[in-house]
């Protein structure tokens, strides 16, 4: 009875539902079948098996994972270089948010703003091909640095590993500075100026007015800007990487992701990788976890305060 | 008398601290412009650097330095870009795939979101659930591999726009904008006799260009950016973006390079001058759409602040 009443529904919604079912086959197709997919990291999968038939082996390839040196060299790369990028690439566009909240409106701040978007929108090749040639033994850089006395004579730091953790984060808080600002400047337009201007009547300076006013206000959306930075530190850039990385700085460039595509697509080892995957998505999720709880804390002690 | 002079010190006293203040806030402006216009120049000129090295003959390529323009400006690296038919496919893939992906991916993006707009749509729960779960959970490199190869898409031109066809993340923006449109407009259509894809498409469609024009071009960046799915599911060159050619060229100039400095055999420059013409090849459409791009950043950085 209730089925023919859904049935009924169902079919005089008919034009309806047949604009929505394409999207749900694909968000079934392209999300939930490579979720199902996932089932190979317990397995052991080659390329004449089909994802069912493959012999089940239990956590035998996390257990090669964590025997792994390589793997654990790719942890230790993706740690340092997410660590540093949460260092300065978070603090970064705060930082430069508030200097740019703090000119008065007109054409330089129209400046700044245009074209520190701007990289944001080249892809990590274009950024990589320029970042090549300007660390060049003749480019920019050593120009500079030559220039100035600090060097000799020109360095190639692309084949320097123990450069790689600083050309990775530089280049990255580079890009990407500018735009990480869009979202700071937009919670301090929606800062009621009434704030401003009694801390001004009451003698409060620039930093005073900054520190007393702007970032106490900013707490929110900085912590869940900071959750949501904690949630991708394990997953450090697979473009950059795949473009910076050479065989001669390798040892400090490979990060979990660009060890995953090697050892999956480029030796075939399909299982493993998607287990070194797996392993990697849990860890991020828990790491959300405990960082969603302690700036919760944090935003309930502002609330006592 | 006394109270009088007392009550002028104060005053004075008070306008020394006000101009003190003064004087302090006008030292962090200064300080600020001069800190903003250097950390401009720092985002800038590097990628003006490269667009002076491209159009520098070969022989001053290795010697630019700081210049603002070429010491002897020619078209030679461009000419040899254009010279390679490969590029030339390259690019023109590049523009195939922005444009089929981005008109592909409006429409049924905004069709899901038109059908999931209507509160009374039966199944509407589940379809939310499922298209949320597709935010937070995916299954990774190597199965989404596995299920391009057995649908058939590896070395296909379709890998490129069927996998983007649809996002959730957009179907939410769409679908919260086919929302305000006032609903007396499709009751007053639909009195007319309108059907739901008549409504649809001569009604919701025109209303609703900015936000489709958002999603358009930042679908669009992506489209044009993208060498991941190339790197991944291509391997016949003739079906190469031009990202992804770029990528190939720099990975052989860098190779060259490094044995350069390791060895000390001297290679040809024409390589380094590729690699710099294409790079500002590739970058000229994303240049050209950049004042559109920056009308629609906020709603932009909001699709982006949910995404990462």
């Amino acid at each position: 009875m209730k089925n023919n009443h859904f049935g009924k529904g169902f079919r005089a919604q008919l034009p309806l539902q047949m604009m929505v079912i394409p999207g749900i086959i694909f968000m079934i197709v392209f999300c939930y079948i490579p979720i199902y997919g996932i089932v190979i990291a317990f397995k052991s999968y080659s390329v004449t098996d089909t994802i069912a038939s493959a012999p089940w082996v239990g956590l035998e390839n996390f257990k090669i994972a964590f025997e792994d040196k390589f793997f654990w060299e790719s942890v230790v790369n993706t740690l340092a270089i997410s660590f540093l990028k949460l260092l300065i690439g978070f603090t970064a566009p705060i930082i430069l948010s508030i200097l740019i909240f703090e000119l008065k409106n007109g054409w330089f701040k129209k400046v700044v703003q245009t074209i520190s978007y701007l990289p944001h929108f080249l892809s990590w090749i274009v950024v990589g091909g320029m970042l090549l040639s300007w660390l060049s033994t003749s480019g920019i850089l050593n120009d500079i640095l030559v220039g100035v006395g600090i060097l000799d004579q020109p360095r190639n730091f692309m084949i320097e590993a123990k450069s790689y953790w600083f050309i990775a984060v530089l280049s990255d808080v580079w890009k990407e500075v500018g735009w990480g600002t869009i979202i700071y400047l937009a919670t301090m337009s929606g800062i009621d100026p009434t704030y401003y201007e009694a801390a001004k009547i009451d003698g409060a300076s620039k930093l005073q007015q900054i520190f007393h006013i702007t970032l106490p206000l900013m707490k929110f959306i900085i912590s869940l800007m900071f959750i949501l930075a904690v949630g991708g530190i394990l997953g450090s850039n697979l473009d950059q990487t795949l473009v910076l990385i050479n065989p001669l700085n390798s040892s400090h460039a490979e990060v979990i992701n660009s060890y995953v595509y090697k050892v999956g697509l480029a030796q075939g080892d399909f299982s493993y990788a998607t287990a070194v995957g797996l392993a990697v998505s849990i860890v991020s999720l828990i790491l959300v976890v405990i960082t969603n709880h302690f700036t919760k804390k944090m935003n309930d002690n502002k609330s006592v305060f | 008398m006394k109270t009088i002079a007392n009550v002028s010190e104060v005053n004075t006293n008070l306008s020394n601290k006000k101009n003190k203040k003064i004087k302090e806030n006008r030292v962090f402006n200064i300080v600020n412009i001069i800190f903003l216009t250097v950390f401009t120049i720092i985002i800038i000129y590097p990628i003006w650097n490269i667009v002076v090295k491209s159009f520098s003959s070969p022989d001053t390529i290795s010697h630019v330095g700081l210049r603002l323009w070429p010491e002897e400006f020619s078209l030679v690296n461009y000419k040899l870009v254009f010279n390679d038919p490969t590029i030339w496919n390259s690019f023109l893939i590049s523009i195939l795939k922005t444009v089929v992906g981005v008109v592909t991916h409006v429409l049924l993006t905004a069709m899901v979101a038109y059908g999931m707009s209507k509160q009374n749509l039966i199944g509407r729960n589940f379809y939310t659930i499922l298209g949320v779960g597709t935010m937070f959970f995916s299954g990774g490199m190597i199965p989404t591999y596995l299920l391009m190869r057995s649908l058939g898409l590896l070395d296909s031109f379709w890998v490129y726009i069927i996998p983007s066809l649809f996002s959730y993340y957009d179907m939410l923006i769409l679908m919260n904008f086919f929302r305000e449109i006032p609903n007396s407009l499709e009751e007053s259509a639909k009195i007319d006799g309108a059907g739901v894809w008549t409504i649809f498409s001569r009604i919701v469609l025109p209303l609703s260009t900015p936000v489709l024009a958002t999603i358009a071009l930042f679908n669009g960046v992506y489209q044009w950016n993208d060498y991941m799915t190339a790197k991944l599911y291509i391997s016949n060159e003739a079906l190469y973006p031009i990202q992804m050619k770029l990528y190939e060229i720099i990975v052989q100039t860098q190779a060259a390079a490094n044995m350069q400095s390791t060895t000390s055999v001297v290679i040809p420059t024409t390589s380094e001058s590729i690699q710099l013409a294409t790079i500002v090849i590739a970058t000229v459409p994303i240049v050209l759409v950049y004042p559109f791009l920056q009308k629609y950043f906020i709603s932009g950085m909001m699709i982006g602040a949910v995404k990462e």
